[in-house]
């Protein structure tokens, strides 16, 4: 018995009421020949002290932020989680509740989806928000898909400036399907304006714009949202939740839809996954929304509830026409990104903000003064920045390891002329003594 | 009993202190700085006992019996949460340099071999991040071979049987391929005749869920999956229900060519009021050329991500999938073994039995003789007698202490109440259960009128779905720009339905 609660002679007394002799025969339905072949080969129970054994000498093979102080971002950071976030979203309330469709007996959940929707408008500057998705690359994908349905067009425009492992994601999204998505190059850092523009055109149904870019740089945002806007194509923001203690958000430069990953927003990196995908837009544009919503409404005494609304855009409803195809999506995930925004407040998160913008540009400073190094782009930046090295950055990264430091992500990977470019990023986490190590050690 | 919302506790001028103070110089602000940030100030105390107070507001696993039918809502082991917290798993960077990671390769790679075995089938990709997203990755290799072989022009069609999950056609759809349904005949099975009618040489695959939404195996299985075959055509089986036939048949054996797992479901991952999950993904052979990318493969003893992949469909996340999720799901399998699976589907299909046995009579059942893992009830009869809904039983069964089942899902059972009791409930409480729902029979005989109203105990009565719809209030805004429709503006609704179909 691991974990079921059925005794030998609650089972007897089930069989009896069942009128059948043995559990064997609720399988009868089942042709004989396939349940012959049917034993699995995949060892023996293991006892919890047993697979807790196995499962710590696994963790003690990764290389984790306890251990060093990690430089790497590229789209998943290392910020501080209060120790509130995990102590409530832990909960078994919470974490052990599926989704909300009954909406009396779930309202807890509601509440904390509604509170969500209202904090990313309210980080955002955008009118409305889902109730999450799966993360920050597929959110771009509907993003993709919605500007679609709302302008009837198909062609994109999306910066190489924007992440790679976004893009991917969204040709994985788009393959068969009468698209065309046309990547514009960069310049200096930011995407090329004028080779923008000069690809825009009244048949472009959105224009993509990642703020800071995968670079770390800032974009013009304004210029480019006012760009496609004049063509008729809406404006998809790529943004990073954290820059918004600092940065206007994209309901300032009149984003459409604004697209982000949340994990920064209290949730441990986790090799990737789950994090979760945070997806705004404009209220016109609610019916075309993927995804869950919740919405308010009145019991039969008159008194407020929750409940999820507009689900005939879902696909437990119009199924093929359905707005996605999402059914499950990150809820505790973005419970925890609701938490952790609430402790933060907007004091905590605009001292995160800062104190993200001005390490990282105390480290750019001193490993700019490292010899045979120097900062790739002139461009702006927030809390990233891209670094020449002198040999390759996997040399560079095992020197730092030696040191107890996860040094930056290789650039060369996505961009073959950004061979020997490094991407290194500080949080508020990473302290002086840290950032001096990692200058003395390149 | 109103939580007030976050914004109305906020208090101006609180602030919690997580931070040390800025330790370097300040740098020169070389953008425009954003001007007002208006989120919620709230000391940590008060904000804690926000969150406590509405997590009492939830029915959940961890509190109540939850027979959501479909859902597989079963006990969520805490040692799972132990592993998952661990430094070494949960402070690790997707990008980090693969010598540093390689417990997790090991995780990933494991999982993958596990499943693929548990499948009956070659291989399989840990990536896909829930069951949807399982069928989109499984319709799009699906796809990706029919291409390598030169049909891909002229396969455009999936077939779906009518008490299929409606991600299975919305999937379909998302790839750009055209539905076609089939009926299901009398004892919910895929109406073999309709089948072949449905079939053609421009069927790229079958959609099959088995055992099938109204909780029966598909008897037929290997007939379907070889007349698919014969039209040229994959089965793609939509695995959500796996926890009824762990150990006891193999999918791959039955004919199918690629699955997704649920192991949000089956694997005991919490589903988190919403999730996350994650959808695995098991191949035959034939379409391991087109896995996402990246793969994880063993080279002598070190684990390292395959990218060079040329047919692969691509990547489905930002980086590797759920993790964290597969995680937790690897840590129950491996707790269970061969024999703990094959006892998980024993109890399951045991609990569902039970309960079809002692509510069978008063109750109508859409399922003849025994089920798998779920039952299928309608309330039909009760409806055509006393006016009482699945929707008004649903809504009693809070009162006395338990999580409705699923209700007018399947779609092809009238009044439909889907029930999943798992392994993990007790004798005693699965006689409660039964208990009450006879108990409601009754009700609904005697006072119909306490149904259409319940709940009467919860903290809030019966909702008007509808009105949410007609008045869009997805957003708190602050007082002063209220309208008519309490914050929120009226909208065109005339498709909202009062009931939503619900699972
Ligand atoms: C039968 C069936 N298929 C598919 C799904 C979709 O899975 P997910 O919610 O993980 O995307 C579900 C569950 O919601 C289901 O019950």
């Amino acid at each position: 018995m691991t974990y079921t609660a059925l005794t030998e002679h609650d089972k007897a007394e089930m069989l009896r009421t069942i009128g059948v002799a043995s559990i064997d025969d609720l399988f009868a339905d089942i042709p004989a020949a396939l349940r012959q072949h049917a034993k699995l080969d995949i060892g023996a129970p293991l006892s919890e002290l047993e697979v807790r054994r196995k499962m710590n000498s696994l963790a003690a093979r990764n290389v984790n932020f306890d251990q060093a102080a990690s430089f790497l971002g590229a789209g998943m950071y290392d910020h501080y989680i209060p120790a509130v976030v995990p102590a409530i979203a832990s909960r078994g309330e919470f974490a052990t509740a599926y989704t909300p469709y009954q909406a009396e007996t779930s309202q807890g959940t509601l509440q904390v989806i509604y509170e969500f929707q209202t904090l990313l408008c309210q980080l955002t500057g955008m009118e409305m928000a889902n109730a999450s998705l799966y993360d920050g690359a597929t959110a771009l994908a509907e993003a993709l898909f919605m500007a679609m349905a709302v302008t009837k067009r198909s062609r994109f425009l999306v910066p190489r400036a924007v992440s790679p492992f976004y893009r991917r994601v969204v040709n994985t999204y788009m393959q068969g399907l009468p698209v065309a998505i046309e990547e514009i190059p960069f310049a200096d850092g930011i995407t090329d304006a004028e080779q923008l523009t000069s690809r825009l055109s009244k048949d472009v149904a959105a224009v993509v714009v990642q703020q800071p870019n995968f670079f770390g740089c800032l974009e013009d945002v304004q210029a480019i949202g006012e760009a496609a806007h004049a063509q008729g194509a809406l404006l998809i923001s790529v943004f990073n939740p954290v820059s918004l203690g600092l940065l206007p958000p994209p309901g300032s430069y009149e984003a459409d839809i604004a697209v982000a990953e949340g994990q920064s927003l209290g949730i441990a990196a986790q090799f990737g996954g789950p994090g979760v995908g945070l997806f705004c837009c404009r209220k016109k544009f609610a019916r075309f929304a993927p995804g869950r919503l919740v919405g308010t409404t009145t019991d039969e005494q008159g008194r407020e509830g929750f409940t999820l609304t507009l689900q005939t855009r879902e696909q437990h409803i119009r199924r093929e026409k359905a707005t996605s195809n999402i059914c499950t999506n990150q809820a505790l995930c973005a419970l925890m990104a609701s938490i952790y925004l609430s402790a933060m407040g907007p004091q905590g998160l605009k001292n995160c903000a800062e104190q993200s913008y001005h390490k990282a540009h105390y480290a750019a400073k001193a490993v700019a003064k490292s010899k045979g190094y120097e900062l790739a782009f002139k461009a702006p930046f927030f809390h990233e920045f891209a670094v020449r090295v002198p040999s390759s950055v996997a040399e560079v990264n095992q020197r730092l390891l030696e040191k107890s430091i996860i040094g930056g992500y290789d650039l060369g990977r996505d961009y073959p002329e950004l061979e020997n470019v490094m991407l290194l990023c500080c949080t508020e986490k990473r302290t002086r003594e840290e950032i001096d190590l990692l200058a003395n050690a390149l | 009993m109103l939580e007030p919302l976050l914004f109305e506790l906020s208090d101006p001028g609180q602030y919690n202190d997580y931070l040390p103070a800025l330790d370097v110089p300040e740098a020169k602000l070389d953008m425009p700085a954003r001007a007002a940030l208006p989120l919620p100030e709230v000391d940590e105390h008060t904000l804690v006992r926000h969150y406590t107070r509405l997590s009492h507001k939830n029915f959940s696993i961890d509190t109540e019996f939850y027979p959501l039918g479909s859902c597989t809502m079963k006990y969520n082991p805490k040692i799972n949460e132990v592993v998952a917290s661990m430094p070494g798993f949960a402070l690790a960077h997707p990008l980090q340099d693969e010598s540093t990671v390689q417990g997790w390769l090991e995780v990933l790679y494991e999982a993958q071999r596990i499943l693929a075995e548990v499948a009956g089938l070659d291989a399989a990709t840990v990536q896909p991040l829930a069951g949807a997203q399982g069928e989109f990755c499984g319709l799009l290799m699906i796809r990706a071979y029919h291409e390598s072989r030169g049909e891909g022009k002229a396969r455009t069609r999936i077939v779906v049987p009518d008490s299929a999950h409606g991600t299975n056609p919305a999937s379909a759809a998302r790839c750009g391929f055209t539905v076609t349904q089939v009926a299901s005949d009398e004892h919910g099975c895929v109406d073999m005749a309709h089948m072949r009618e449905a079939m053609g040489p421009d069927v790229a695959a079958v959609m099959i869920t088995n055992p099938n939404t109204l909780g029966v195996f598909e008897k037929d299985i290997e007939k379907l999956t070889a007349l698919a075959h014969e039209h040229g055509a994959l089965v793609y089986m939509d695995g959500a229900n796996m926890n009824a036939i762990l150990g006891q048949v193999k999918p791959g054996d039955t004919g199918v060519d690629v699955m997704h797992f649920n192991v949000h479901k089956t694997f005991s991952t919490p589903h988190g009021g919403g999730g996350p999950g994650a959808g695995p993904v098991a191949v035959r052979k034939i379409l391991e050329p087109f896995l996402p990318t990246p793969y994880v493969v063993k080279q002598g003893d070190r684990f390292t991500f395959d990218y060079d992949r040329p047919q692969s469909v691509g990547a489905l996340h930002g980086y590797w999938g759920n993790s964290g999720i597969v995680l937790r799901a690897l840590t129950y399998i491996l707790r269970h073994g061969s024999s703990g699976l094959q006892e998980i589907s024993e109890n399951a299909v045991l609990a569902a039995n039970y309960i079809l046995a002692r509510l069978r009579g008063v109750y109508a059942t859409a399922n003849e003789n025994i089920c798998k893992h779920e039952c299928v009830l309608s309330a039909s009869e009760l409806r055509a007698k006393y006016g009482v809904s699945a929707w008004d039983i649903a809504k009693r069964l809070p009162d006395y202490g338990f999580h409705a089942p699923t209700v007018y899902f399947p779609t092809i059972v009238k009044e439909s109440l889907m029930i999943e009791p798992t392994e993990t409930e007790t004798k005693v409480t699965l006689d409660a259960f039964c208990d009450a729902m006879l108990k409601i029979a009754e009700e609904a005989a005697s006072d119909p009128d306490l149904l259409h109203h319940a709940p009467h105990t919860m903290p809030v009565g019966r909702l008007d779905e509808a009105n949410a719809a007609r008045c869009l209030n997805l957003c708190w805004a602050a007082p002063e720009n209220d309208s008519s429709c309490q914050n929120g503006t009226p909208h065109d609704a005339h498709r909202e339905v009062p009931q939503a179909s619900t699972y």
